[in-house]
């Protein structure tokens, strides 16, 4: 019915006088952020994913297997090979976390790419809690029990309704980095709910866009964040997040060079070997434009760049999107200025200007 | 004290244990799937079945004894099924007075198990479902623990009752000594006669049996309460 390796969801129904109508195709691989403001219908579509609720009218397509037709097959939750994070650890009381985290292992020999319980347990640092009772755990420790908990049970599909949302700030910051290890280490496609837009541009490949039981745009997620029709780019905090990839690292200096399609980017890092993977993040406030590579400046980053398109966010300001590369062939970047710089610089569409990155954030 | 008591004395006391124990194992193999049922059920008829089933702790127990008196006697159900090993009726014996005392403690077991299995919640058996767990296996290994108190509390409670249960047992056992005089209609019997110090012995007993039931009760839930928080 679709390619393989997607993942293709359709779900249509009122649960009393919420619609929702919502679809989207998203590849089964990396992690899918569903991403909307709160009661948007986004933990209704991950309850459908996972047969927990049954829309009638829903398709449910994982790279080929059929969850779900619209004519009435339906394989109940407990016969689709998914794992499910919810948003409170909901961990079994009355079991060890040992006993908590093989609960839904398979019995017999583990296939060569199974996800291996010494693997998850250090990947995830609960190691030295197992014979603890899941009452005498921090929150941020029951968390990453119920995500090892639900990666032991050897799913296909990972499915995480705003696991971090109940934890406080500190917490979060304790759990996104395992959670980026994860999708770094473990080839499981992820589907991953969330309000909190930094959990998406640290976390996410692919994005699928909900709002009032919507789906309003969905694909990868720099392109929807350069996309100026969309909320995402239109947020006073609006970035665009790239995988940029290490190339080289000046010892003397203390810069990394990390090359994104269309250009490189001098960051003050850590070393980290050639050929590493780095999650970038450019805020649109922090790049500005300039006619020409110009004088001396304190800005290492400076990229020539064609401009895509400029919206007025409002009477003051202008979103620009420009793409990275003199034949404007690169990454798309985004980028907030005032509407006389517009004017005064003479910019338009189509033109060559230089942009200047004032700050790369990693992570 | 206890010089020169009646030989049979004890004989109450057994048949009160032995009528206690297995109507408690009985009302539990009915009461737990009764109680599930209407603490995840959304059939309109739940609250109604849910009534009848309490009606026993409002009605006098000569009412509900005179229904099961008629229920177990020649002419009712009970007489059919005495039939099949050639007896006339379930009145006035020991069969009958368990299946009289699993309905009149029915309402005691199901209650505080519907109130564990509302208590536990959906989100323990929807994990366990996205955990590959079948629901069958789900409930025996993840519903069943974690009502554990109130299966608990239950059992105590219909223990209880079924001991200290005197009218239903009148109506339809008939306090045949040896087979369906147990000890509150023992006491009753003792105080008719006059035999004070036998009354006063198993009186006595049962005084401390409830105090020792209550006193565990309240412990019990304590001590869940703190392991569960």
């Amino acid at each position: 019915m679709t390619a393989a390796h997607t993942i293709h969801a359709e779900f249509r129904g009122t649960i009393g006088n919420f619609v929702l109508d919502a679809g989207f195709t998203a590849p089964a691989k990396g992690v899918t952020a569903i991403f909307g403001p709160s009661g948007c219908g986004k933990t209704t579509v991950l309850r459908c994913l996972a047969g927990l609720r049954r829309l009638p009218d829903g398709l449910c397509d994982i790279d080929g297997d059929i969850w779900q037709t619209p004519d009435g097959t339906f394989l109940p939750t407990h016969k689709r090979p998914l794992g499910y994070v919810f948003q409170e650890a909901s961990l079994f009381p009355h079991l060890s976390v040992r006993k908590n985290l093989l609960f839904g292992a398979p019995g017999g020999p583990a296939g060569p790419e199974a996800i291996d319980f010494d693997e998850v347990t250090d990947l995830l640092g609960v190691t030295p809690l197992l014979d603890r009772s899941p009452k005498n755990l921090s929150g941020g420790e029951r968390q990453r029990v119920a995500i090892g908990r639900a990666l032991l049970s050897q799913p296909k599909l990972l499915l995480m309704d705003e696991p971090l949302s109940a934890l406080d700030r500190g917490t979060k910051a304790e759990i996104l980095p395992f959670l980026e290890r994860l999708r770094d280490r473990l080839s499981l496609p992820v589907v991953y709910i969330t309000h909190d837009i930094t959990e998406v541009e640290r976390l996410a490949n692919q994005i699928v866009l909900m709002d009032k039981g919507r789906v309003i745009a969905s694909g990868p997620l720099s392109e929807l964040q350069a996309d100026p029709s969309l909320p995402l780019a239109k947020a006073s905090d609006a970035a665009v997040s790239f995988d940029a990839v290490v190339e080289a690292y000046d010892a003397q200096y203390g810069l990394l060079t990390l090359a994104i399609r269309g250009g490189g980017l001098f960051v003050p890092a850590e070393p980290e070997p050639i050929g590493a993977h780095h999650r970038i993040r450019i805020l649109a406030a922090d790049v500005s434009l300039a006619n020409e590579a110009s004088g001396p400046s304190s800005i290492l980053n400076v990229l020539p760049a064609r401009i895509v398109s400029g919206q007025p966010v409002d009477a003051n300001e202008v979103l620009v999107v420009v793409a990275l590369g003199a034949d404007g062939g690169g990454a798309r970047l985004l980028s907030r200025i005032t509407r006389k710089s517009w004017d005064v610089l003479g910019l338009h569409e189509g033109l060559n200007v230089f942009a200047r990155v004032k700050a790369v954030k990693l992570r | 004290m206890f010089d020169n008591l009646p030989p049979d004395i004890w004989t109450p006391v057994r048949l009160t244990i032995e009528l206690a124990t297995i109507t408690t194992l009985a009302v539990l193999v009915v009461a737990t799937p009764l109680a599930w049922w209407l603490a995840r059920s959304n059939a309109w008829y739940k609250e109604t079945i849910s009534t009848i089933v309490a009606l026993p702790m409002v009605l006098p127990p000569t009412v509900l004894g005179f229904y099961l008196l008629v229920m177990l006697g020649p002419s009712g159900p009970g007489g059919a099924i005495a039939n099949l090993w050639g007896a006339r009726t379930l009145a006035f014996t020991f069969t009958g007075l368990v299946i009289a005392s699993i309905f009149a403690s029915m309402p005691f077991v199901v209650q505080p198990i519907r109130n564990a299995f509302v208590a536990v919640g959906e989100r323990p058996m929807e994990v366990a479902a996205t955990l590959r767990v079948s629901p069958w296996r789900a409930f025996w290994t993840v519903a069943l623990p974690l009502a554990s108190p109130g299966l608990l509390t239950g059992a105590v409670l219909g223990f209880a009752h079924t001991v200290g249960e005197f009218g239903v047992i009148l109506m339809i056992g008939g306090n045949i000594p040896g087979k369906t005089r147990v000890m509150s209609t023992a006491i009753f019997d003792y105080v008719e006669t006059m035999q004070w110090r036998e009354a006063n012995i198993l009186a006595g007993g049962m005084v401390a049996f409830a105090f020792v039931v209550i006193l565990s009760m309240t412990m019990l839930e304590k001590h869940f309460a703190g392991t569960r928080a």
